[in-house]
Protein backbone atom coordinates (compact mmCIF):
# COMPACT_ATOMS: atom_id res chain seq x y z
CA UNK A 1 0.00 0.00 0.00
CA UNK A 2 1.16 3.56 -0.38
CA UNK A 3 1.02 5.88 2.56
CA UNK A 4 2.52 9.46 2.59
CA UNK A 5 4.97 10.19 4.98
CA UNK A 6 6.34 13.32 5.89
CA UNK A 7 5.05 14.53 2.47
CA UNK A 8 6.83 11.64 0.38
CA UNK A 9 4.75 8.81 -1.02
CA UNK A 10 6.08 5.56 0.68
CA UNK A 11 5.52 1.67 -0.46
CA UNK A 12 4.71 -0.28 2.73
CA UNK A 13 3.19 -3.77 3.28
CA UNK A 14 -0.39 -3.83 3.76
CA UNK A 15 -1.46 -4.11 7.88
CA UNK A 16 1.57 -1.98 8.93
CA UNK A 17 1.16 -0.50 12.10
CA UNK A 18 2.21 2.88 13.26
CA UNK A 19 5.25 1.24 15.86
CA UNK A 20 6.49 -0.26 13.31
CA UNK A 21 6.68 2.86 10.84
CA UNK A 22 7.86 4.74 13.46
CA UNK A 23 10.70 1.81 13.58
CA UNK A 24 11.16 1.64 9.78
CA UNK A 25 11.38 5.84 9.35
CA UNK A 26 13.97 5.78 12.07
CA UNK A 27 12.24 8.34 14.35
CA UNK A 28 14.85 10.22 16.84
CA UNK A 29 13.52 9.62 20.12
CA UNK A 30 10.15 7.80 19.53
CA UNK A 31 8.80 8.01 22.36
CA UNK A 32 8.46 12.11 22.76
CA UNK A 33 7.49 12.39 18.93
CA UNK A 34 3.90 13.71 17.97
CA UNK A 35 2.32 11.63 15.32
CA UNK A 36 -0.42 12.89 13.29
CA UNK A 37 -2.60 11.19 10.63
CA UNK A 38 -4.66 12.59 8.46
CA UNK A 39 -5.47 15.49 10.18
CA UNK A 40 -5.56 14.34 13.21
CA UNK A 41 -3.43 14.06 16.32
CA UNK A 42 -2.69 9.86 17.67
CA UNK A 43 -3.03 10.19 21.46
CA UNK A 44 -0.17 8.05 22.94
CA UNK A 45 -2.23 5.46 24.34
CA UNK A 46 -3.42 4.80 20.91
CA UNK A 47 0.44 4.65 19.13
CA UNK A 48 0.29 1.49 19.52
CA UNK A 49 -2.86 -0.08 17.97
CA UNK A 50 -2.93 2.07 15.29
CA UNK A 51 -2.81 0.65 11.84
CA UNK A 52 -1.95 2.43 8.59
CA UNK A 53 -4.43 2.35 5.49
CA UNK A 54 -3.63 3.27 2.15
CA UNK A 55 -3.22 6.82 1.50
CA UNK A 56 -2.78 7.70 4.54
CA UNK A 57 -0.63 10.56 5.34
CA UNK A 58 1.43 10.06 8.35
CA UNK A 59 3.46 13.68 9.61
CA UNK A 60 5.99 13.23 12.62
CA UNK A 61 6.66 16.56 14.94
CA UNK A 62 9.58 16.36 17.08
CA UNK A 63 9.86 18.75 20.07
CA UNK A 64 13.21 21.00 19.47
CA UNK A 65 13.67 22.92 22.59
CA UNK A 66 16.78 25.28 21.80
CA UNK A 67 16.82 29.13 21.03
CA UNK A 68 19.55 30.81 23.15
CA UNK B 1 0.82 61.09 14.30
CA UNK B 2 2.50 62.37 11.22
CA UNK B 3 5.96 60.45 10.56
CA UNK B 4 9.22 63.33 10.36
CA UNK B 5 11.05 63.54 7.30
CA UNK B 6 13.56 61.58 8.81
CA UNK B 7 11.51 58.70 9.43
CA UNK B 8 10.02 58.92 5.67
CA UNK B 9 13.65 58.20 4.70
CA UNK B 10 14.40 55.74 7.23
CA UNK B 11 11.53 53.71 6.29
CA UNK B 12 11.14 54.22 2.45
CA UNK B 13 11.76 50.81 1.65
CA UNK B 14 8.88 49.64 3.69
CA UNK B 15 6.73 52.72 2.51
CA UNK B 16 7.16 51.85 -0.65
CA UNK B 17 5.66 48.89 -0.52
CA UNK B 18 1.96 48.76 -1.73
CA UNK B 19 1.48 46.17 1.09
CA UNK B 20 2.53 48.17 4.06
CA UNK B 21 2.83 51.61 2.38
CA UNK B 22 2.70 54.44 5.29
CA UNK B 23 -0.04 53.20 7.17
CA UNK B 24 1.48 49.98 7.55
CA UNK B 25 4.83 52.22 8.84
CA UNK B 26 2.16 53.83 11.37
CA UNK B 27 0.83 50.68 12.90
CA UNK B 28 4.79 48.76 13.18
CA UNK B 29 5.55 52.46 14.79
CA UNK B 30 2.76 52.01 17.40
CA UNK B 31 3.44 48.05 17.94
CA UNK B 32 4.65 46.44 21.24
CA UNK B 33 6.27 43.51 20.91
CA UNK B 34 8.00 41.34 23.43
CA UNK B 35 10.94 39.06 23.37
CA UNK B 36 11.74 36.44 25.67
CA UNK B 37 14.77 35.34 25.51
CA UNK B 38 17.80 37.48 23.80
CA UNK B 39 19.89 34.82 22.70
CA UNK B 40 19.99 32.71 19.29
CA UNK B 41 16.64 33.78 18.25
CA UNK B 42 16.17 36.49 20.33
CA UNK B 43 18.95 38.39 18.85
CA UNK B 44 18.21 38.34 15.22
CA UNK B 45 14.27 38.94 15.86
CA UNK B 46 15.20 42.01 18.21
CA UNK B 47 17.22 43.62 15.90
CA UNK B 48 14.88 43.17 12.41
CA UNK B 49 11.93 44.72 14.57
CA UNK B 50 13.78 47.93 15.83
CA UNK B 51 15.22 48.16 12.58
CA UNK B 52 11.45 48.36 11.15
CA UNK B 53 10.84 50.56 13.33
CA UNK B 54 8.10 48.54 15.90
CA UNK B 55 7.56 51.54 18.67
CA UNK B 56 8.13 49.95 21.66
CA UNK B 57 9.96 46.63 22.04
CA UNK B 58 10.58 44.28 25.71
CA UNK B 59 12.95 42.25 25.88
CA UNK B 60 13.22 39.26 28.69
CA UNK B 61 16.27 37.52 29.89
CA UNK B 62 17.67 36.98 33.27
CA UNK B 63 21.87 35.85 31.84
CA UNK B 64 24.36 37.59 30.99
CA UNK B 65 26.33 37.71 28.05
CA UNK B 66 28.63 34.07 27.90
CA UNK B 67 31.81 33.87 25.49
CA UNK B 68 30.12 30.74 24.08
CA UNK B 69 27.37 32.97 23.25
CA UNK B 70 28.85 35.38 20.36
CA UNK B 71 28.86 32.52 17.73
CA UNK B 72 25.12 32.90 17.28
CA UNK B 73 23.68 35.90 19.54
CA UNK B 74 24.68 38.74 16.81
CA UNK B 75 23.11 41.25 18.75
CA UNK B 76 25.87 41.45 21.78
CA UNK B 77 29.78 42.06 20.98
CA UNK B 78 32.87 40.98 22.74
CA UNK B 79 32.93 43.71 24.84
CA UNK B 80 29.64 42.62 26.06
CA UNK B 81 30.74 39.66 27.94
CA UNK B 82 29.65 39.80 31.43
CA UNK B 83 26.78 42.43 30.75
CA UNK B 84 23.47 41.99 31.13
CA UNK B 85 22.09 40.33 27.64
CA UNK B 86 19.13 42.96 27.71
CA UNK B 87 21.54 45.81 28.55
CA UNK B 88 23.52 44.60 25.28
CA UNK B 89 20.81 43.92 23.29
CA UNK B 90 18.90 47.49 24.12
CA UNK B 91 22.38 49.35 23.46
CA UNK B 92 22.24 47.78 20.01
CA UNK B 93 18.89 48.24 19.31
CA UNK B 94 19.41 51.94 20.31
CA UNK B 95 22.69 52.55 18.10
CA UNK B 96 20.69 50.91 15.40
CA UNK B 97 17.59 52.84 15.30
CA UNK B 98 16.55 55.96 18.34
CA UNK B 99 13.00 55.82 17.48
CA UNK B 100 12.58 52.34 19.25
CA UNK B 101 11.91 52.47 22.69
CA UNK B 102 13.43 49.09 24.57
CA UNK B 103 11.63 48.08 27.61
CA UNK B 104 14.61 45.66 29.66
CA UNK B 105 13.34 43.13 32.14
CA UNK B 106 16.52 41.35 33.49
CA UNK B 107 14.67 38.24 34.95
CA UNK B 108 13.37 34.82 34.06
CA UNK B 109 9.58 34.40 33.49
CA UNK B 110 7.86 32.46 35.85
CA UNK B 111 3.85 32.03 36.62
CA UNK B 112 3.78 34.69 38.91
CA UNK B 113 4.89 37.47 36.55
CA UNK B 114 4.52 36.58 33.01
CA UNK B 115 0.84 37.60 32.54
CA UNK B 116 1.05 40.77 33.37
CA UNK B 117 4.30 41.43 31.34
CA UNK B 118 2.66 40.13 27.92
CA UNK B 119 -0.79 41.93 28.82
CA UNK B 120 0.54 45.10 27.26
CA UNK B 121 2.43 43.77 24.35
CA UNK B 122 0.29 43.01 20.69
CA UNK B 123 2.69 40.23 19.92
CA UNK B 124 5.35 37.41 21.96
CA UNK B 125 8.41 35.71 20.58
CA UNK B 126 9.21 32.98 21.87
CA UNK B 127 12.93 32.70 21.86
CA UNK B 128 14.01 30.91 25.24
CA UNK B 129 15.69 27.50 25.58
CA UNK B 130 14.21 25.28 27.88
CA UNK B 131 10.60 23.39 27.39
CA UNK B 132 9.63 24.92 30.95
CA UNK B 133 9.58 28.31 29.57
CA UNK B 134 8.17 27.45 26.23
CA UNK B 135 5.14 25.57 27.31
CA UNK B 136 4.56 28.67 30.26
CA UNK B 137 4.76 30.89 27.30
CA UNK B 138 2.09 29.39 25.05
CA UNK B 139 -0.10 28.78 28.00
CA UNK B 140 -0.02 32.49 29.19
CA UNK B 141 -0.39 33.53 25.76
CA UNK B 142 -3.38 31.16 25.47
CA UNK B 143 -4.98 32.41 28.67
CA UNK B 144 -4.16 36.26 27.86
CA UNK B 145 -5.52 35.79 24.04
CA UNK B 146 -2.00 36.93 22.84
CA UNK B 147 -0.81 35.72 19.50
CA UNK B 148 2.88 34.76 19.79
CA UNK B 149 5.31 33.34 17.92
CA UNK B 150 7.68 29.96 18.88
CA UNK B 151 10.22 28.36 17.48
CA UNK B 152 12.82 26.23 18.62
CA UNK B 153 16.87 25.10 16.81
CA UNK B 154 19.04 22.58 17.25
CA UNK B 155 22.47 21.64 15.28
CA UNK B 156 21.10 21.75 11.94
CA UNK B 157 17.85 22.07 12.21
CA UNK B 158 14.87 24.97 13.74
CA UNK B 159 11.09 25.29 13.12
CA UNK B 160 8.10 27.81 14.24
CA UNK B 161 4.79 28.00 14.46
CA UNK B 162 2.45 31.15 15.72
CA UNK B 163 -0.60 30.90 17.52
CA UNK B 164 -3.38 33.47 16.97
CA UNK B 165 -6.20 32.66 19.55
CA UNK B 166 -9.23 31.20 17.63
CA UNK B 167 -7.23 30.59 14.16
CA UNK B 168 -5.68 27.11 15.06
CA UNK B 169 -3.86 25.46 17.42
CA UNK B 170 -1.16 26.22 20.04
CA UNK B 171 2.02 24.43 21.31
CA UNK B 172 0.65 22.79 23.54
CA UNK B 173 -2.08 20.78 21.75
CA UNK B 174 0.73 19.52 19.27
CA UNK B 175 3.62 18.61 22.16
CA UNK B 176 0.66 18.11 25.35
CA UNK B 177 3.57 17.89 28.22
CA UNK B 178 7.47 19.05 28.00
CA UNK B 179 9.76 15.93 27.44
CA UNK B 180 11.57 14.73 30.60
CA UNK B 181 15.06 16.69 31.52
CA UNK B 182 17.39 15.79 28.98
CA UNK B 183 15.13 13.19 26.88
CA UNK B 184 15.42 15.63 24.52
CA UNK B 185 19.02 17.55 23.80
CA UNK B 186 19.40 21.18 24.16
CA UNK B 187 21.68 23.51 22.19
CA UNK B 188 24.07 23.08 24.96
CA UNK B 189 24.47 19.40 24.68
CA UNK B 190 23.90 19.17 20.99
CA UNK B 191 25.41 22.32 19.59
CA UNK B 192 23.28 24.55 16.94
CA UNK B 193 24.52 25.69 13.65
CA UNK B 194 25.08 29.75 14.18
CA UNK B 195 23.24 31.02 11.48
CA UNK B 196 20.01 28.85 12.50
CA UNK B 197 19.19 31.39 14.58
CA UNK B 198 19.54 33.88 12.32
CA UNK B 199 17.03 31.90 9.79
CA UNK B 200 14.52 30.95 12.55
CA UNK B 201 14.75 34.27 14.57
CA UNK B 202 14.07 36.23 11.60
CA UNK B 203 11.13 34.49 10.59
CA UNK B 204 10.13 34.72 13.79
CA UNK B 205 10.44 38.59 12.72
CA UNK B 206 8.54 38.11 9.97
CA UNK B 207 5.84 37.02 11.45
CA UNK B 208 5.53 39.83 13.56
CA UNK B 209 5.67 42.45 11.47
CA UNK B 210 3.19 41.14 9.06
CA UNK B 211 0.88 40.15 12.10
CA UNK B 212 1.11 43.85 12.79
CA UNK B 213 0.74 45.10 9.30
CA UNK B 214 -2.17 42.80 8.60
CA UNK B 215 -0.27 41.31 5.46
CA UNK B 216 -0.97 37.78 4.21
CA UNK B 217 -0.96 34.18 6.02
CA UNK B 218 0.41 33.38 8.90
CA UNK B 219 2.21 30.00 10.06
CA UNK B 220 -1.16 29.57 12.03
CA UNK B 221 -1.83 25.88 12.20
CA UNK B 222 1.21 24.98 10.47
CA UNK B 223 4.71 24.06 11.42
CA UNK B 224 7.59 25.41 9.06
CA UNK B 225 10.50 22.92 9.70
CA UNK B 226 13.63 23.91 8.17
CA UNK B 227 16.57 21.33 7.45
CA UNK B 228 20.10 23.36 6.69
CA UNK B 229 21.82 19.73 5.72
CA UNK B 230 19.82 19.23 3.03
CA UNK B 231 18.35 23.24 2.60
CA UNK B 232 14.59 21.83 3.16
CA UNK B 233 11.83 24.16 4.01
CA UNK B 234 8.54 22.15 4.88
CA UNK B 235 5.17 23.68 6.05
CA UNK B 236 3.75 20.94 8.33
CA UNK B 237 -0.23 21.49 8.28
CA UNK B 238 -1.13 20.69 11.80
CA UNK B 239 -4.46 19.06 12.70
CA UNK B 240 -7.13 21.90 13.16
CA UNK B 241 -8.95 20.56 15.90
CA UNK B 242 -8.44 22.16 18.83
CA UNK B 243 -10.94 21.03 20.75
CA UNK B 244 -9.45 18.10 22.95
CA UNK B 245 -6.30 20.69 24.36
CA UNK B 246 -6.11 21.03 27.92
CA UNK B 247 -5.42 24.85 27.64
CA UNK B 248 -7.24 25.97 24.17
CA UNK B 249 -9.70 23.15 24.06
CA UNK B 250 -13.35 23.71 24.45
CA UNK B 251 -12.93 22.18 27.95
CA UNK B 252 -9.72 23.53 29.50
CA UNK B 253 -8.21 21.17 32.60
CA UNK B 254 -5.22 23.81 32.83
CA UNK B 255 -6.66 27.28 33.61
CA UNK B 256 -3.54 27.99 36.36
CA UNK B 257 -0.10 28.37 34.56
CA UNK B 258 2.57 26.03 35.85
CA UNK B 259 5.82 26.15 36.67
CA UNK B 260 7.29 22.64 35.24
CA UNK B 261 10.58 21.72 36.87
CA UNK B 262 13.59 20.77 34.38
CA UNK B 263 12.91 17.40 35.70
CA UNK B 264 9.91 15.28 34.94
CA UNK B 265 9.43 11.63 35.16
CA UNK B 266 10.71 9.71 32.26
CA UNK B 267 7.22 8.42 31.44
CA UNK B 268 5.33 11.68 31.60
CA UNK B 269 6.50 13.50 28.56
CA UNK B 270 5.25 14.62 24.74
CA UNK B 271 1.05 13.24 24.83
CA UNK B 272 1.31 11.61 28.17
CA UNK B 273 -0.28 12.78 31.40
CA UNK B 274 2.31 14.51 33.45
CA UNK B 275 2.59 15.34 37.03
CA UNK B 276 3.33 19.18 37.46
CA UNK B 277 4.92 21.80 40.34
CA UNK B 278 1.71 23.78 40.63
Amino acid sequence: MTITVAGEKKEYKDGLTLPELIELENVETPQYVTVSINDEFIETENKEKTVLKEGDSVEFLYFMGGGQ
Amino acid sequence: MAMTDQQIERYSRHIILKEVGAKGQKKLLNAKVLIIGAGGLGAPAAMYLAAAGVGTIGIVDADEVDLSNLQRQIIHSTADIGKPKVKSAKETMNAMNPDVEVKTYHMFVDSTNIRELIREYDFVIDGTDNFPAKFLINDACVMEKKPFSHAGIIRFKGQLMTYVPGEGPCYRCVFKNPPPKDAVPTCKQAGVIGAMGGVIGSLQAMEAVKYIVGVGKLLTGHLLTYDAVNQEFRKVKLPSDTSKCPVCGSHPTITELIDYEQEVCEETAGRFETKENQ
